[in-house]
């Protein structure tokens, strides 16, 4: 597969909303209540279809894209793809992503890239819920009870080093003037920016991503051109 | 779950109708309400407009009383509107 600049960059979008797409759809079955069990299904099946946008714009078959490369060959940020946690993990990380992506979406709709602008159009309704959705629930968790709040902020420290790849690409300060009221709200504080994980656009990932392809692609790879 | 208020859920399902009753969802406050009732009954572009209303703000008929409630009307056919010969120039109604 030929890599040219303007795939890698479709790579890299398609992949965070695949692989963020498969970390919410393993809640289904085991969220908190049958309604978020289907909010966090709804959300993921949004990021899926993005995904499967992005990997249509790039001209190469969307299957094989998705289930017959190897952990390297994917272009994801390391946020997407850690394990989801408790619920209080789940939903900050979803907040942090949904506030990055609705901000490359924004750049992207006005893009003159002949797909974007269309794909972007889609995806800019789907994140605005996003991060409604994920907003309300942290200020309830975080400005909830003692548990809650705990949780909450673990997930907060735990997740800041990997938001510095977030916003590669984009501006950081916007992207703050967005997550910080929020964790105001929810009475939670983020750590300093310091030191930040990174090498997901490159390949180097986490070893929890071979964990989710394994699952993911095991289908495919076990019965080529399988169809039902 | 079980100390979680219970909402019921109207949807409108285009301008010019009436909100309908679909369903009921458990949420702790109404923002969240909201948010359930849209993704449990509105993910297949059923609805415009949603409403929740908390369960316990619903006055219901007791299920005993129905026979002062509502058997009385079943003997009084001639309040159908089927008497009356609708004009030709009306068309459908």
């Amino acid at each position: 597969m030929q890599e040219t600049p303007h795939i890698r960059m479709l790579l890299g979008l398609a992949d965070d909303a695949l692989i963020h797409g498969h970390r919410l759809s393993e809640w289904t079955g085991h969220a908190p209540t049958l309604e978020e069990e289907l909010a966090l299904a709804n959300i993921a099946l949004d990021l899926i279809g993005q995904a499967r946008a992005l990997y249509q714009a790039t001209g190469l078959p969307e299957d094989e894209l998705a289930y017959l490369r190897d952990p390297h060959q994917f272009r994801n940020v390391l946020i997407a793809e850690l394990p989801n946690g408790d619920f209080a993990f789940t939903i900050t990380r979803l907040l942090l992503v949904a506030a990055a992506a609705d901000l490359v979406w924004r750049d992207a709709a006005s893009s003159d890239d002949p797909d974007l602008p269309g794909i972007a159009a889609k995806a800019r309704t789907e994140i605005a819920y996003h991060i409604r959705h994920a907003a309300d629930w942290l200020v309830r968790l975080g400005d909830g009870t003692d548990e809650s709040h705990r949780r909450s902020q673990k997930a907060v420290d735990a997740l800041w080093p990997y938001t510095g790849e977030l916003t590669v690409g984009i501006d950081r300060a916007a992207w703050l003037r967005v997550v910080e009221p929020v964790l105001e709200r929810a009475t939670l504080t983020h750590p300093a920016d310091g030191w930040m994980q990174s090498g997901g656009r490159d390949g180097r990932h986490t070893e929890h991503l071979g964990h989710l392809l394994a699952e993911m692609q095991i289908l495919p790879r076990s019965h080529p051109g399988a169809t039902w | 779950m079980t100390n979680t208020p219970l909402w019921e859920v109207f949807v409108r399902a285009r301008n010019g109708l009436a909100h309908k009753h679909v369903g009921s969802v458990h949420a702790a406050d109404a923002t969240m309400a909201l948010q359930a009732a849209r993704d449990v009954y509105t993910r297949r572009g059923e609805g415009l407009s949603l409403w929740v209303v908390p369960s316990n703000a619903i006055v219901a008929s007791d299920p005993a009383d129905r026979a002062e409630m509502f058997e009385p009307t079943g003997s009084k056919i001639y309040r159908h509107p089927t008497f009356y010969e609708v004009p030709e120039e009306v068309g459908h109604m």
